[in-house]
């Protein structure tokens, strides 16, 4: 699904951001890329959905080489991802039920598939009822629910969450976070990159901790490992 | 394929409406390009239209031998009208061509003695082209009865001159006001999509072609070109009956081409101005949001 072999990424401006990742993710599983702010997260995230190239090394996500990808051709990739932002990147003058279909709409889903994929995935999400509410009128929580319908829409194979958690608060966080895990359960992989040690914590799953540009643990047992 | 295209007009409607500042400010912008570009190609025509006018005047004036008879001069007519650029002829008897002679002068007592008979008979000869002067004299002096050709061709040549430059620097400001509304245009276009980078950044992370988010864009700036088209014609058709109104009052002397004789041209002219800038601004202000 995910495969990274000594990936690196050196900026403009000289800052290496990552200095030889390695990662492999299997399809089906559910994992945290975790690590304190500045440690390359973003630019992992940022490499992964083809928003940057790398320096050096492979990344092949969903069957596709990066190296080799143009970027018109990006679009691809993208299809067979969904992608979930801390600022959850709604279209404020789009209704729930049209971010949504705006969504597949770029697949070429036929109208009639549209409106009852919708309505599952906001029942999914347990938000059938807000389906004509416009962005500015959720709470932040419920905005994130409508990004991860949003990325479950198309049904992808594998959904990169950037940072879900980060405009909503510590309830809502686990709620949401278990969401994800359900949506794992159904068979989609999940990535989730998040700084927040606490909320990692309360989960078993594998944990891939970045410092540095570099990994420095890759297993279960919360951000530290069963220490 | 169908729905497809439907739910890119309405995205572009909604759009036009959801961004509606901006909308304004854009069709605004075409609305001013294109009057501007309007009252510079219609002050040309007019122009052209004078020059046109004055060129007419400028006939010439073919002699007929003496030798022959007034019938056999009148019987000249057909074959001077069957040479080619000539657009109409006058035939003007010895006699008439006296009275225009005495006419010159205001004391013609000097001719009181002179014989209508020393005056040849003559045709004015008006011209579909002055350009071609040089070359119509040459073919009417081949005809039999032709005794000479009198023809302004320094002066033809000063008119051909003239139109020629204005053509040249009518087209040149013209290129100039089109490339200057087009970069307005796109500034305009860059400022209302700044706005919604956001928008197409997400159509992109959901993996929208770019075509697929180029096309609302294209018919958005189609439909703003068009109704900013059709504002523009109406305000010039409105502004240039007005300026024709007071300028044949004051200016008796000048024609002003009716606006209706042009309707469909500018129409038209407008319309795929309209067009081209709306879609190429709403294009090469995209294009750029679209690297991602």
């Amino acid at each position: 699904m995910i495969t990274m072999k000594n990936v690196r990424k050196s900026y403009d401006n000289g800052a290496d951001a990552l200095r030889g990742i390695n990662l492999e993710v299997e399809d089906g599983e559910f994992v945290f890329i975790v690590g304190p702010s500045g440690s390359g997260k973003s630019t992992l995230t940022k490499i992964l959905t083809g928003e940057i190239g790398c320096t050096d090394g492979e990344v092949m996500v969903n069957g596709f080489d990066l190296d080799r990808m143009r970027p018109s051709k990006l679009y691809k990739l993208r299809r067979t991802l969904g992608i979930i932002f801390q600022d959850f990147r709604l279209i404020e003058n789009k209704t729930v039920y049209q971010n949504i279909e705006f969504a597949m709409r770029v697949l070429g889903v036929k109208p009639k598939k549209i409106k009852p994929r919708i309505k599952y995935v906001l029942e999914l999400v347990g938000l059938q009822d807000k389906i004509n509410c416009m962005p500015n009128e959720l709470s932040g929580g419920e905005q994130q629910r409508v990004a991860i319908a949003r990325a479950l829409a198309n049904n992808p194979r594998l959904i990169i969450a950037d940072e879900p958690t980060g405009n909503i608060d510590p309830e809502l966080s686990r709620e949401l976070m278990a969401l994800l895990v359900e949506i794992n359960k159904k068979g989609t992989t999940i990535l989730v990159v998040t700084h927040e040690e606490e909320l990692v914590n309360e989960f078993t799953n594998r944990v891939v901790v970045i410092n540095h540009g570099e990994v420095v643990r890759d297993g279960t047992g919360g951000y530290y490992g069963n220490v | 394929m169908f729905s497809r295209t439907c739910y890119f007009i309405k995205e572009a409607i909604a759009n036009i409406f959801n961004h509606g500042i901006m909308s304004f400010v854009t069709t605004f912008t075409i609305i001013c390009c294109l009057i501007i570009m309007g009252s510079c190609c219609l002050l040309a025509l007019n122009v052209q239209q004078i020059i046109t006018e004055l060129e007419a005047e400028n006939q010439m004036v073919a002699f007929i031998d003496e030798a022959m008879s007034d019938e056999e001069a009148r019987g000249l007519e057909q074959q001077l009208l069957a040479v080619e650029n000539v657009a109409q002829v006058r035939f003007v008897t010895r006699e008439e061509a006296m009275v225009n002679f005495l006419d010159r002068y205001e004391d013609n007592s000097l001719f009181e003695d002179v014989d209508s008979s020393v005056f040849r008979n003559r045709y004015l000869i008006y011209l579909d082209d002055i350009a071609l002067m040089e070359q119509t004299q040459n073919d009417l002096a081949g005809i039999y009865g032709v005794a000479k050709i009198n023809a302004l061709l320094k002066v033809a040549n000063g008119f051909v001159t003239l139109r020629n430059i204005l053509g040249i620097v009518a087209l040149a400001i013209f290129v100039v006001l089109f490339l200057i509304s087009i970069i307005l245009m796109n500034s305009t276009m860059k400022a209302a999509t700044f706005n919604r980078r956001t928008e197409i950044s997400i159509m992109r992370m959901v993996g929208a072609r770019n075509s697929f988010i180029r096309w609302p864009f294209v018919l958005e700036g189609m439909l703003i070109g068009l109704f900013a088209a059709l504002c523009a014609f109406l305000l010039q058709w409105g502004g240039y009956n007005l300026l024709a109104e007071n300028i044949s009052g004051a200016l008796s002397f000048i024609t002003v081409i009716p606006f209706e004789n042009m309707l469909i041209p500018v129409l038209i002219a407008f319309g795929v101005i309209g067009i081209i800038e709306g879609v190429f601004g709403s294009l090469g202000a995209v294009k750029r949001y679209l690297r991602v």
